[in-house]
């Protein structure tokens, strides 16, 4: 059985699996990677597969490896997704995404009276800190708004 | 220290240091700011006033500031910024307007404005106000007015009136907690300080009380920062009418203070002060109004690098 499910994981020939996403994520995983209908690779995902420690997501991405800083934005919204990239079906590289420091363009930012969410030729900006008490919180770089919550809902 | 090319637009963006920095420097000025020494230190320079709501009382704070330095004020007030600028985004008004000024001074509706005329300019942006979050140079005059007027050190301040929006108290706390004062707040329950600020205040061991009775604090504190109380923030009229009368500075109210009690309000006010404190030693507010003056001197200066 564990044997089959790798094979399932794995069976790209080059590119970048995403897996241990938080389950029920994997479409929002896709949104903050930027990837719409415009894609022009090959994209198979997984939602709710029965794993180890629970259920999850699996997003697979053919013939393309994403950048480090596009990956890590994934924390934002699941802290234990694995990136493994893949290239002749062997998993070259494997990586826990980090949480970055800082996210451009990502995320709108909840208050309505943000220059950000005006029509001045900007994107937003926010610095993102983690805590125990808190979790991730984004902090607006413009008019220092923190969200804190739900923050997928706010995914541009 | 250089201050030279660098944007005043959040007071967290400013240590301690730096903000002695800036109260030393206002206070070398302040003979200038009373008109009883001249100073040419900006002469040749062009500020900007870039007003997109009104606020007259710190354009003039600015312009006077500007004028007695010998600067050159170009001041593009709130209708002639809708007028000359029709349709034209903010980042493009910016970016020419670093063409024609040495500086600009920004008041703009819009939350985070001012952080963001500062990417587009290519000289110092100061922030006259920007949304309901940032007024930074209002914040550095009080903390000079508690320094002129009181002390900074050890001090054991009282904040009242509307806690929950007034964006002028957010900022002061932040800068105070700096200082290491110890904080009272003081307001009707609807009104209450944000409880995040309240939190990260005591995060940094700043010692917070909270109360909503002058009464019970006035004997103990060396401030008092009154704010305005404004109708609009209470559904219900009965319960506005009551709080008015509650949170009001009276001769009464101030029998029980303690006679170095120094009284100070952004202004305007409405009915929280009544006149009869004016005439009394407790009441410093006019005075805060205009060490507006000497601030906004200092930080023009130093952002222009006329003064290291
Ligand atoms: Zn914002």
């Amino acid at each position: 059985m564990k044997e089959k499910r790798d094979l399932k994981i794995q069976a790209i020939e080059n590119g970048t699996v995403i897996d241990h996403i938080t389950a029920g994520q994997a479409l929002n995983v896709l949104r903050i990677l930027g990837i719409s209908s415009a894609f022009r690779e090959t994209i198979s995902f997984v939602m709710n597969a029965p794993g180890a420690r629970g259920k999850k997501d699996v997003v697979k991405i053919e013939g393309k490896e994403l950048s480090v800083e596009e990956l890590n934005r994934i924390a934002l919204l699941s802290p234990k997704a694995t990136i493994n990239i893949i290239r002749d079906f062997e998993v070259v590289q494997k990586n826990d995404v980090v949480l970055p420091s800082y996210v451009e363009g990502v995320v709108r930012c909840t208050n309505s009276n943000c220059i950000s969410n005006s029509s001045e030729p900007i994107k937003s900006k926010f610095s993102v800190l983690q805590s125990d008490e808190e979790g991730v919180s984004l902090h607006c770089l413009y008019c220092e708004h923190v969200i804190s919550e739900e923050i997928a809902e706010y995914l541009l | 220290m250089s201050f030279k090319n660098r944007n005043v637009i959040s007071m967290k963006d400013f240590s301690r240091e730096e903000i002695d920095y800036v109260l030393d420097t206002a206070e070398k000025l302040e003979p200038v700011a009373r008109g009883e020494e001249r100073s040419r230190l900006l002469d040749g320079k062009i500020i900007s006033l870039l007003f997109f709501e009104p606020s007259t009382r710190t354009r003039l704070s600015f312009e006077v500031a500007a004028r007695r330095l010998g600067g050159q004020v170009l001041n593009l007030g709130s209708v002639e910024a809708s007028s000359v600028m029709k349709g034209e985004n903010l980042a493009d008004t910016i970016r020419v307007i670093s063409k024609y000024a040495d500086l600009i001074v920004l008041r703009h509706p819009l939350d985070g404005s001012a952080r963001m005329a500062a990417e587009f300019a290519t000289v110092p942006v100061i922030n006259g106000g920007d949304g309901s979050v940032h007024h930074p140079t209002q914040t550095f005059l009080d903390l000079y007015t508690i320094r002129r007027e009181s002390h900074l050190e050890g001090l054991k301040i009282a904040m009242a009136g509307d806690l929950k929006y007034g964006r002028t108290v957010h900022s002061l706390c932040h800068a105070l907690s700096l200082y290491g004062a110890e904080m009272v707040f003081v307001s009707p329950p609807e009104l209450r300080m944000p409880p995040e600020i309240v939190r990260d205040l005591r995060k940094q061991k700043i010692r917070v009380k909270e109360t909503d009775s002058l009464e019970d604090i006035i004997g103990d504190i060396d401030v008092l920062y009154m704010t305005r109380v404004q109708r609009e923030r209470f559904p219900d009229p009965d319960e506005y009418e009551r709080v008015k009368n509650s949170l009001r500075v009276t001769g009464d109210l101030l029998k029980a203070a303690d006679p170095d009690l120094k009284i100070l309000h952004p202004l305007p006010r409405v009915n929280e002060i009544s006149p009869e404190v004016d005439e009394t030693p407790h009441a410093r507010y006019f005075e805060q109004a205009f060490y507006g003056v000497p601030i906004r001197m200092a930080l023009l200066a130093l952002a222009m690098g006329v003064i290291e």
